[in-house]
Parts: C-alpha cells; structure tokens; sequence
C-alpha cells in the first residue's frame, strides 16, 4: 500500500469490518462504479479477481461492492443487507469469478454496468491496502485514479488539441490540475482522461466538455 | 511551532523536547499545519473516531456477536465474564476488549482500522484501560489517540501497515507499538519513554508471520489482538521503570522491515503458509461457502 502519512490514515476509517481492503475498499470500488457510471447502474455483473474471488465472501467483499453502488459509505450498518436492497430497488447484480491475469492486484474488481438509458460502462478498480483503492481501466482504457481528490474523467476520440482545450477550460475555471493521464486504444481511437484537481469544477463546466468528449464526469473525493 | 516535519521517532522526540511538548501535542500540531485545519476540528474527528471505539467495545463485550463463517464471535464477551486465575482484572479485561472489538470486525460490526481492520482492537483495549488505571479524561484519551497516530505514521514511512507486505508485525505488532506509545504519554512517561516503549514492543512482536485461516481476518488475528495488548501493557510498564532499549526504537522499526521484506510470500497474507496451512486451517477452509 502506498505510505500513509496522515493521522487519520493511520487511525480509520469508520468502517463495518471485517478487511479494510476486502471491504472497505470495495465499498470505494462500488461508488467509484458509481460515480463514473453518473448514476445508480440498473445492471451490475461484477467480476472478482484474485483474492477477491478466493475470500471474497467471507469478508463481505460481494455485498460491500453492491453497497459502493447503491452509494453507501464504509460504516453503513445496511452493507450486510444490500444483496436483498439491490434487488428490491429492481437491480439486477450478478457475480463472476476471473483471472484478470497475474498484471492485476489480487485485489481487484471489474464492474460492468448499464444505467437506465442502456449505456454500458466498464471499470476495473484494485483495492490497495487500508481502504484505498486505485481504478486501473475504464472502457479498457488504462486509467490511473486514486479518488482521494477532485477529479475530472472523459472519454473521448482521440483527436489533436482536445487535451489541450480540455485543460484550458479546467484553467478558466482556476482550477489547478495535480495529476492527469491520457490514454488511447489507437491512433484516432477510443481515449481516455483523468484528471485529478485541487479544487472541484463547476458542474456548468461540463456542459462546454461534453462538446468534445462523448462523456465527462465530475467526481467527488471518495474520502 | 511551524514548519515541523517528522518522518522517525528521534525527530518526534527531538521536536518533542525542543518545544518541551508531549509526542500527541507535536503530532497534533503538524497533522494540523499539513490540513491546514485547527486543532479543535481535528480533536473532534478524533473524539467521534473514539465513540465509535467505545461502541464497538460495548458491543463485542455484551452482545452475542458472530461472524458469518462462524469462525469467531464470543470469546471476548466470555473472558470478560469470568474471574481471572492469573491477570489482574484490568489486564484481563484489556485481552478481553481487544478480542471483543475483533469479533465485531468479523461479524461486520462497525469498527475503526487502527492501523487496518485486522488489528482494530489493540488501541481501544489501552485506551480504554488507561481510562481506569490511570483515570484519565476523554480529552486525555483523544491526546492519547494523536500520540498513537504519530507512531503508526513513522512505522508506515519507515516499514509498512499492511500484512501482504510485512507480516502481522506489520498489524498488531504497530498497533501494539502505537498501544505502548499512550499508554506509556497517559501514565506520565517522557518522550523518550515513549521512544522505549515503541521500541521494547516491536521487539517482542517482530517476525510475526500473516496466515489468516481460510484468508479470513479472524483465526488467528483476532487472539493476536489479545496477544499484542499484552506486549503493549509490558512494554509501557518496562519504559515506565525508566528501563532503557539497548536498540533504539527506529533501529527497530528498521528491522522489521527489513524482516517483513524477508518473509516469504506464504506468510504474507497469502493464507498459504502457516496456520492456514495446518490440517485443521486447510479442514476449516473446505467447509467454508
């Protein structure tokens, strides 16, 4: 896990046991689904990766995703109970075990997920240690995000000047950029940003992005 | 006290004495210079973080709790219940807290990772120890939380908190360091008292290998609790005689990484290795769901 340096990184989180990675982590990994999906899915079919998939349930690790994307937080005492709320909310959640391969933390999760308008979105995310979590790909795009900050995600066609318009734009608004990554299955292709921020972007921002990038989402920081 | 910075014990110490502070003052100071927070807020978050503690340990200690594999669940409650043989009542009660607050990590109870879920109970069982013994106020308590803290910050800089990569010295051994560590601030100790107790309990917890039956956080984590607020309880009592480490505590901290990074990958969480690969670990994993 990456070194925590703060006191209440150290002492926390709040959370319903019984792993901070097996379940509080996944918790972060559904609401990050969650959150890029812009909506609560009406279609999950969640694949377990390696020490997801072998211990998975004994450590609540199903019901705690679900949780994630039902929008609960880690001490939510309903996370024991959200196999049965996700179905009675009409969502239709499936479970899967995979071999990501051996590239892939043990811990990690992909989501795939359809919202109410049939708009697929597919993100895999890896629980670090401690609660933290580290979406690797969405869309299978390589996408590297922490969700500790603001951050900003896009997909868009790969095409001169849209990074640069894009962060003009973050620019305009005062916003300052800490991290960000850019990535493209090909030349002209499907590509992906992630940007992550010091401070939040107004959400009229998106309304100027979602002129040239097919999907833009304001997440908020998971912690 | 601006533009303080700590990665190891000495600096903590040294930044303690210049300033003729506690260690959980100093902590407290920085942690709210880096947040660019007032200390009240941070002792609020603090204190919430404590309610939930106490939650837990009320609860693990009077209520039938069970984990959904049925592997644990009710010895903390038990001990708590029975005349101890050999403890005193306090130090049994303090093994008995820390087992009840594991249960309740098991059985998704709501818990605070202090450092990870795995070792949840080692703090709140010498916070709440301290409580008694020395009869100290929650505010003490919340300042012991901070001093903690401090030590659980220079282990992960320094070494690691996570059992896939150190062991479970990695765990309940820094619980138990960041244990002594308040314990020996709430009964009087120095700083450098502090320094020692950090030191003679890691010590005793180093080489401790992770290997979670069936993978689960529960046999044997959850009797490592009891086992780590015992060193910590030692530890704090030897500091306290004013009995000094012949190691210092960052030397030790160093060696438990260096001990964590030589663990072979069976004995890091992986459940492949050591209890978990006893016949009655691999026995119990096959009847799991």
């Amino acid at each position: 896990m990456g070194k925590a340096d703060s006191v209440f990184e150290i002492i926390g989180p709040i959370m319903l046991g019984p792993s901070s990675s097996h379940t509080a982590g996944a918790v972060y990994i559904g609401r990050m689904g969650r959150a890029v999906l812009g909506e609560t899915p009406v279609q999950a079919v969640i694949q377990l990766h390696g020490s997801f998939a072998l211990t998975g349930r004994g450590h609540g690790t199903d019901k705690a995703i679900v949780a994630g994307l039902l929008g609960f937080d880690p001490d939510d005492e309903r996370i024991p109970r959200a196999l049965e709320l996700a179905k009675e909310a009409g969502i239709v959640v499936k479970f899967r075990k995979v071999d990501l391969g051996e590239d892939h933390h043990p811990n990690t999760a992909r989501l795939l997920l359809e919202d109410s308008k049939g708009t697929h979105l597919e993100i895999t995310a890896s629980s670090v240690g401690g609660g933290n979590i580290s979406v690797e790909e969405i869309d299978g795009l390589p996408v590297k995000l922490s969700g500790e900050s603001h951050t900003l995600v896009t997909i868009h066609k790969d095409q001169p000047g849209i990074v640069a318009k894009t962060t003009a734009l973050i620019a305009r608004y005062g916003v300052n950029i800490s991290t960000m990554n850019v990535s493209r299955q090909h030349r002209g292709g499907p590509a992906a940003m992630a940007i992550e921020m010091d401070q939040p972007l107004p959400p009229e921002a998106l309304r100027e992005l979602e002129k040239w990038v097919q999907m833009a989402r304001l997440i908020p920081p998971l912690y | 006290m601006s533009n303080m910075q700590y990665q190891t014990l000495h600096q903590l110490i040294k930044l303690a004495a210049e300033h003729n502070k506690r260690i959980s003052e100093i902590v407290l100071a920085v942690e709210a210079e880096q947040k660019q927070e007032r200390p009240e807020v941070l002792r609020n978050q603090m204190l919430t973080i404590w309610h939930v503690m106490q939650q837990a340990i009320k609860r693990g200690l009077t209520e039938d709790v069970k984990s959904l594999s049925g592997l644990s669940g009710g010895d903390g409650k038990r001990l708590a219940s029975v005349t101890p043989k050999l403890l005193s009542r306090q130090v049994a009660r303090a093994a008995a807290t820390a087992l009840a607050v594991g249960e309740v990590n098991a059985a998704m109870g709501r818990i605070v990772a202090c450092p990870t879920a795995g070792s949840c109970g080692i703090v709140p069982a010498a916070l709440a120890f301290a409580m008694e013994q020395f009869k100290v106020s929650e505010e003490d308590v919340i300042m012991g939380l901070f001093t903690a803290a401090g030590i659980g910050i220079v282990c992960s800089l320094n070494a690691s908190i996570s059992g896939a990569e150190g062991g479970c010295q990695a765990e309940c051994g820094v619980a138990a360091a960041m244990a002594a560590a308040a314990l020996t601030e709430l009964g009087g100790g120095t700083p450098e008292q502090v320094g020692h107790a950090v030191a003679f309990c890691l010590t005793n917890m180093l080489g401790l290998v992770c290997d979670p039956v069936a993978g689960l956080v529960e046999v044997p984590c959850i009797l490592r609790n009891a086992g780590a607020i015992m060193q910590a309880l030692l530890a704090a009592e030897l500091a306290l005689a004013d009995i000094k480490s012949r190691i210092p505590a960052d030397e030790v901290i160093g060696a438990m990484h260096e001990v964590g990074e030589a663990l072979p990958e069976s004995l890091r969480e992986t459940a492949k290795g050591g209890l978990a690969n006893t016949p009655t670990g691999k026995r119990l994993r096959s009847r799991l769901p």
